[in-house]
């Protein structure tokens, strides 16, 4: 029995997108007011969707809230259109909304993503929606939310730049990779899903807009188009970014890309490929240059 | 298109639904009906209900079905059903003083006014596996109803005849509650008016903490069993200090209704549904502004039959009101964020997709800071 099968009972109709009208209002003011508190995590009802908690629950709601007949929808997991939960969620909103989608990130409309950005940054009129299993970035400092809740609307941000330097101390640098918390609009530090280092400057006074869900915990936020984002870091101690040099995708070449390592099932060998596969697959089949054949 | 292994990734995992499907039906036996679960398994069918926070048999048992017994798959497909259902009112307060008795016990008194009714259980059964039930047939189920029923209808099994029916017997009005009685005597502080605002909806929106009461018991009502189960029993046991007293323990049929659409002052009866409802005191408490101490309280109810996790509400709730928590089930963050099934069963087995980016990101910090220590 297929999916569309299965939305369509005797006497049952799914509605458009899956969620009922009423709920996606509901994510949709949460959505008006997070954009206007760039930064700022704003409660939301999160209901269940039949996709599990933590599998990306709150992009998905986000997504099902927005999503219209005319939109182009893009949906990758960890940079990939092919990821089993990418085809998963992209089958889900498929089924219930029969709208096109593509590989290629230019096109779309709507772009949901788990871990990823688009290599190609994104334009006026795209939004990103990013999947976030935790959106507090000060959990690292301390585990209540009420506490932290107070911390973001005191701006108490002390004991999270007391753990950055701590960590350096022990370890040379920082040793957050992936959900490096960054101040945004020069106001809240927010935790930009676990988007890799690499990836934080696509958020900085961006031409799109980018919003984040988080399903489990029952927040949204988000950072408008133009707005700063800035990691944190420290004067002398400068934030930096994953190190690929030296290497090159081993499918289209690229040496600018954020790079997978992978291991030949057989050999063991190790060779590396590009994390966004649609922008592989675009530079292999000779539709865009890649920026380094650019700069030549 | 992605890589060529992944295009074997689309076809694996519709391979993999169908497997599943192949597993739970390539056996020889006849494909088990709703009917049969919603009739025999009814414990777990309500379990599926609370858990799912969906008073529907049916659906539940569905489910159930859908997810081969797998009762935290269960109440997620419910879950997920439930939220594409429109929100259409507000009942009244449901009148657990007027439930149709199916079982009440209180383990405070030898007697209670109204009395103590059994009613169905396995508490004072012997746990031994019954092996006639693998010989069970159409005749022995037959016999055994019959035989049942017969006695049942004798002036001995008086109550007994109308079980299960929606006749059962009405909670004798004029004795109330057996914490009435307490309450009456001093021994348990009035119940709270500061509460008596329009309950929260935790369906509706995101919980803030501290979290007002109504939303600490729905979400408890909603919680996963063995989660509750466990917390509670670390308060029971000796993280925290919740050695409960079953005042009263009732399972039975209550009626929900809502106010007339057009007649003022009018209700309009929808149906009814079985909860379990228990009230616990426990440990002496000296409230605030009160000259003597009294017993403290904790309340827990739930949908369907289920005991073990209605007590384990109540045990929770009076823990999660103590004056200095220090005890983990004692602070409502850590009670109320961890014991719900969806949300913590979810986000475990989410650590199975794929964390390529993540462990790359994780992978080049620690060569950068081996490099460091060089």
């Amino acid at each position: 029995m297929s999916l569309t099968d299965l939305l369509r009972g005797p006497d049952f109709q799914y509605n458009f997108a899956f969620l009922d009208e009423g709920a996606k209002r509901e994510v949709r003011r949460a959505l008006l007011k997070a954009v206007a508190l760039p930064g700022h995590q704003v409660p939301f009802a999160s209901p269940e969707l039949p996709i599990a908690r933590g599998w990306g629950t709150g992009g998905l709601q986000v997504t099902m809230s927005l999503i219209g007949p005319d939109d182009v929808l893009k949906i990758i997991d960890q940079g990939c259109d092919g990821s089993v939960n990418a085809v998963n969620l992209r089958k889900l909103l498929v089924a219930t909304t029969g709208v096109h989608t593509t590989f290629d990130s230019r096109e779309a409309t709507l772009l949901q993503s788990r871990h990823r950005l688009p290599e190609i940054p994104m334009t006026e009129g795209q939004i990103a929606v990013l999947q976030v299993p935790l959106p507090e970035p000060l959990r690292l400092v301390e585990p209540s939310e009420v506490e932290t809740r107070r911390m973001h609307a005191e701006g108490d941000y002390a004991r999270m730049w007391v753990s950055l330097y701590e960590d350096v101390v022990q370890n040379g640098s920082v040793s957050l990779s992936w959900g490096y918390p960054c101040r945004v609009n020069d106001s809240y530090i927010m935790s930009p899903s676990p988007l890799p280092r690499w990836d934080l400057h696509m958020l900085h006074d961006a031409e799109h807009l980018t919003l984040l869900g988080a399903g489990r915990e029952k927040r949204v936020y988000a950072v408008p188009p133009h707005t700063s984002v800035r990691p944190l870091e420290f004067e002398d101690i400068p934030f930096t970014v994953e190190d690929f040099s030296g290497m090159a995708c081993a499918r289209c070449g690229s040496t600018d890309t954020f790079l997978d390592e992978i291991y030949d099932e057989k050999t063991g060998q190790a060779s590396r490929v590009c994390s966004d596969s649609g922008y592989c697959d675009l530079v292999r089949q000779g539709m865009i240059r890649t920026r380094q054949a650019d700069r030549a | 298109m992605g890589y060529v292994a992944v295009q074997g990734g689309i076809t694996a995992i519709e391979n993999s639904q169908k497997l599943n499907r192949y597993l739970r039906l390539r056996g020889a036996s006849a494909p088990l009906s709703v009917t049969q679960i919603m009739e025999q398994m009814g414990p777990l069918v309500d379990r599926v209900m609370s858990e799912g926070g969906l008073y529907s048999p049916f659906h539940a048992a569905l489910a159930l079905k859908q997810a081969s017994g797998d009762p935290l798959e269960a109440s997620f497909l419910v879950r997920a059903f439930r939220s594409t259902l429109r929100r259409m009112t507000e009942s009244l307060p449901v009148r657990t003083d007027r439930m149709r008795i199916l079982r009440r016990i209180s383990s405070a008194f030898k007697t209670i006014p109204g009395g103590q009714v059994l009613g169905s259980t396995s508490d004072y059964e012997q746990r031994i596996l019954d092996f006639s039930l693998a010989e069970e047939t159409k005749e022995t189920q037959a016999e055994t109803v019959q035989e049942f029923e017969e006695s049942a209808s004798s002036p001995t099994l008086d109550s007994a005849s109308t079980y299960s029916a929606d006749s059962a017997p009405l909670a004798p009005e004029d004795f109330g509650k057996v914490v009435d009685i307490l309450r009456a005597q001093g021994l348990v502080a009035p119940p709270p008016t500061t509460e008596l605002r329009p309950a929260m909806d935790i369906t509706q929106e995101s919980v803030e903490f501290p979290l007002g009461r109504s939303g600490r018991l729905q979400m408890l009502a909603r919680a996963e069993t063995g989660g509750v189960l466990a917390l509670a029993y670390s308060s029971m046991r000796g993280y925290g200090s919740v050695h409960p007293t079953v005042a009263e323990l009732r399972v039975g049929r209550v009626r929900v209704q809502i106010p007339h659409p057009f007649r003022t002052g009018e209700t309009v009866t929808l149906g009814s549904i079985v909860v379990t409802e228990v009230e616990i005191v426990a440990s002496v408490q000296r409230p605030e502004g009160e000259e003597k101490p009294t017993f403290s309280l904790g309340y827990g109810a739930c949908f369907g039959h289920n005991e073990v996790k209605a007590i384990s509400i109540g045990v929770l709730d009076r823990a999660m009101k103590s004056p200095s928590p220090h005890a983990p089930a004692e602070d409502q963050e850590f009670v109320l964020l961890h014991t719900d099934g969806i949300e913590s069963s979810g986000f475990c087995s989410h650590f199975k997709l794929p964390h390529y980016v993540t462990f790359q990101a994780d992978l080049n910090r620690l060569r950068d800071i081996r490099r460091n220590d060089e």
